[in-house]
C-alpha cells in the first residue's frame, strides 16, 4: 500500500496531538503551520517525486533558519523573529521531498545538556515524562522517540545530538566538521558547530545525511568531499574492522551497568568479525575544561549581535549602551548570560593566554590523541555516548556538574572528527547509547560499525 | 585564579551585560565553581604545541571574498521597517536624535 506526503504529513500532527506534543505536554514541538505542511506535501505528491525522502516529515531544531515558520533559539531575545532566507539544509531536506512539520525546542542558543534551558520551558522525555531528554537538541530527539517523525535536524556544538539521541533510546549523528552546510544555523561556537541528523534508524539517520552533506558555496567552512552513499554501508561481515576501545572513556568512576551494555555491544561487533583493541586518549579528562573556554569565547563574540536594533526584543531607553543592556540582561536567560560572562572573561586582557590560549593548545593535544589512535591502524572507536541515562528534571542546578553530560561527547567536537550514538539497551527502563567515532569524513565506516551493531542487537533479542 | 564581583562588573560592561547587584555574589560563586577546573590546563606542558587553528585535514582554502547572493525569501522593503537607497533604516534612539541629524525623516518609534 503506498503512502501519500499528505497521508504522511496529516499523521505526523494526528502524532503530535496524540502524545501531547506542545506545551502542555511533551513541550517538544514550538512552532508549527499545518495548512502549509499539506501544501508543501502536496506538492510532493503532485510531482510524484520518488527520491529517498519523498513525502518524508520532519522536524528542525528552532535554531535553523526558515523562512514559514518562527526562528527563535529558544530565547526571549528572538522571540517572534521569522528569517528571510532558509538554511542550507532546510532546502536540500525540501527539494528531496522530505516536508517540514514543525521547529523544535531546544537549549537557549544551544546552550545545554538537558533542554531545561528554553525560554518556552523544558523538554519532557518520551521514555519517561519526569526525566529530561537531553540537550541541547532534547525537542528534536524527543519528536523523533516519540514517533511523530522519523528523522529531524539538531545541532551539535559538544554533543547535543548524541546526548539526547542516548537519553532517548534513538540514533543521533554529528558528521565531520565541514561535512554539512551551517549556512542558516545561528552560530554559537562557529569552531565547533555543526549540523546533526537523529533518526528512528540507522537508515533514516543515513538517509537524511547523504540529502544534507556536501559543499556549498554560502559555507566557507563546507568541504568540498565526496559523500558515499551511507545507507548501502550495512555488511553483517565486520571482518577487517578494528575498534578502539578507549580506557579513558571506561573509568573506574564509570557506572558498572553503562560499562556492561557497552562491552555487551562490543562482543556482538566482534562476533560479527571486528577486532576489538584497548587504545588510549590520554588528553581526555582535559575536554570539558577546554571545550568551556572555547565554547563560551566563541559565543561571547556570535552573540554580541543581539543587541537590540536588529532582531527580537528591544528593550527602549534613552541612551543606546543602556539600551544594548537592557535588551541583552532581559533577553537572555541565565545559563546564556553565564556563558557570555566566562567567554568575555576568558577572552580579556590579562586572561587570553592563561585561558583561552591554553586551552586552544590543550585542544590541539586533543585532535593528535585521535590522529595517533587512528594512524595505529584502528578504524574506529567505541565509547558510552553519555556517563548515565536521562536524569531527572531539576536534579543537576551546578553548572559545572550539568556540563559533566558532555565528557564523553565534547572531543569528537574539539577535534571535528565524525560520531554518532546508537541504542545499545536499557537500564532501569532507561535508554542508553553506545558512540561510534571515525576518522575526519570517513562517515561511511561509523555507518557500518552502526548497521551491524543495530542489526545485531535485533537479532540477539 | 579566582574571579571576583569587581571582575564580574567589569566583563558584564564589556558584553553589554547588567549584573543586579543582588545577583552578584550567586554569580561570582557559580562563575568560580566552573574557573576551577580549568586550573587544570596549567599543569599541562605545552611547550612547542601550536594552538589549534583549522579542524581536519580539509584546510580551508583562501578565496574570493564573494559569495553567491543570499536567497531571500522576501524583498528587504517586505519585512524591514523602512529601506532608503537599498540601506535598513532601524529605529532610531534619543541619542541619535540629539546628535542632530540632518535627515528630514520621522524617527520610526
Amino acid at each position: 500500500m503506498s503512502t501519500t506526503a499528505v497521508s504522511a504529513v496529516r499523521e505526523s500532527f494526528r502524532r503530535m496531538a496524540d502524545v501531547d506534543a506542545g506545551p502542555t505536554g511533551l513541550n517538544c514541538i514550538l512552532w508549527t503551520d499545518e495548512d502549509r505542511a499539506i501544501i508543501d506535501a502536496r506538492a510532493v505528491d503532485d510531482k510524484a517525486a520518488s527520491g529517498v525522502l519523498a513525502g518524508v516529515p520532519f522536524v528542525a531544531k528552532d535554531n535553523i533558519a526558515t523562512t514559514h515558520l518562527p526562528t527563535t533559539c529558544g530565547s526571549r531575545i528572538l522571540e517572534g523573529y521569522v528569517s528571510p532566507y532558509e538554511a542550507t539544509v532546510i532546502g536540500r531536506l525540501r527539494d528531496a521531498g522530505a516536508v517540514l512539520v514543525g521547529k523544535t525546542n531546544c537549549d537557549e542558543f544551544a546552550m545545554g545538556s538537558s533542554n531545561e534551558y528554553s525560554a518556552w520551558g523544558p523538554v519532557l522525555n518520551p521514555v519517561d515524562r519526569t526525566r529530561v531528554p537531553g540537550g541541547s537538541s532534547g525537542g528534536s530527539a524527543a519528536s523523533v522517540a516519540a514517533g511523530i517523525v522519523p528523522i529531524a535536524l539538531g545541532s551539535e556544538t559538544g554533543g547535543s545530538v548524541r546526548q539526547p539521541a542516548s537519553y532517548c533510546g534513538i540514533v543521533g549523528v554529528k558528521p565531520t566538521y565541514g561535512r554539512v552546510s551551517r549556512f542558516g544555523l545561528v552560530a554559537f561556537a562557529s569552531s565547533l558547530d555543526q549540523i546533526g541528523v537523529f533518526g528512528a534508524t540507522v537508515h533514516d539517520a543515513a538517509a537524511a545525511l547523504e540529502v544534507i552533506a556536501g559543499r556549498d558555496p554560502r559555507d566557507a567552512t563546507s568541504a568540498d568531499c565526496s559523500i558515499s552513499p551511507y545507507r548501502s554501508a550495512g555488511t553483517p561481515d565486520l571482518r577487517g574492522l578494528v575498534i578502539g576501545r578507549p580506557r579513558e572513556y571506561f573509568p573506574k568512576s564509570l557506572d558498572a551497568r553503562v560499562a556492561e551494555r557497552c562491552d555487551a555491544a562490543l562482543a556482538l561487533l566482534r562476533a560479527r568479525g571486528a577486532e576489538v583493541r584497548e587504545v588510549s586518549l590520554p588528553h581526555t579528562e582535559l575536554a570539558i575544561p577546554v571545550y568551556y573556554i572555547i565554547a563560551p569565547a566563541e559565543a561571547s563574540s556570535n552573540l554580541a549581535r543581539f543587541d537590540g536594533v536588529r532582531y527580537g526584543l528591544r528593550e527602549p531607553s534613552d541612551s543606546l549602551r543602556e539600551m544594548y543592556e537592557r535588551t541583552r540582561t532581559r533577553g537572555f536567560g541565565p545559563e546564556v548570560t553565564r556563558r557570555i560572562l566566562l567567554g568575555t572573561y576568558v577572552l580579556s586582557a590579562g586572561y587570553y593566554d592563561a585561558y583561552y590560549r591554553k586551552a586552544q593548545e590543550v585542544r590541539t593535544l586533543i585532535v593528535k590523541d585521535f590522529r595517533d589512535a587512528f594512524d595505529s591502524g584502528v578504524h574506529l572507536l567505541f565509547t558510552p555516548t553519555t556517563p548515565t541515562p536521562a536524569f531527572e528534571l531539576g536534579a543537576k542546578s551546578d553548572p559545572y556538574e550539568m556540563y559533566l553530560n558532555d565528557i564523553f561527547t565534547a572531543t569528537a567536537n574539539l577535534a571535528g572528527v565524525p560520531a554518532m550514538s546508537v541504542p545499545i539497551g536499557e537500564i532501569d527502563g532507561l535508554p542508553i547509547g553506545g558512540q561510534l567515532i571515525a576518522p575526519h569524513f570517513d562517515e561511511q565506516t561509523m555507518f557500518r560499525g552502526a548497521f551491524a551493531l543495530e542489526a545485531a542487537r535485533a537479532e540477539a533479542r | 585564579m579566582a574571579i571576583g564581583p569587581d571582575d564580574v562588573r567589569h566583563v558584564a560592561a564589556l558584553a553589554r551585560l547588567s549584573v543586579p547587584e543582588r545577583q552578584l555574589p550567586e554569580l561570582v560563586a557559580q562563575l568560580n565553581g566552573i574557573l576551577v577546573h580549568m586550573d587544570a590546563l596549567a599543569l599541562v606542558n605545552t611547550k612547542d604545541v601550536q594552538a589549534t587553528q583549522g579542524i581536519g585535514d580539509a584546510a580551508m582554502p583562501l578565496r574570493i571574498d564573494i559569495g553567491p547572493p543570499i536567497p531571500m525569501n522576501r524583498a528587504l522593503d517586505a519585512f524591514a521597517p523602512s529601506v532608503r537607497d537599498g540601506f535598513l533604516l532601524v529605529p532610531r534612539l534619543a541619542t541619535h536624535e540629539s546628535a542632530g541629524d540632518d535627515s528630514d525623516d520621522e524617527p520610526l518609534e
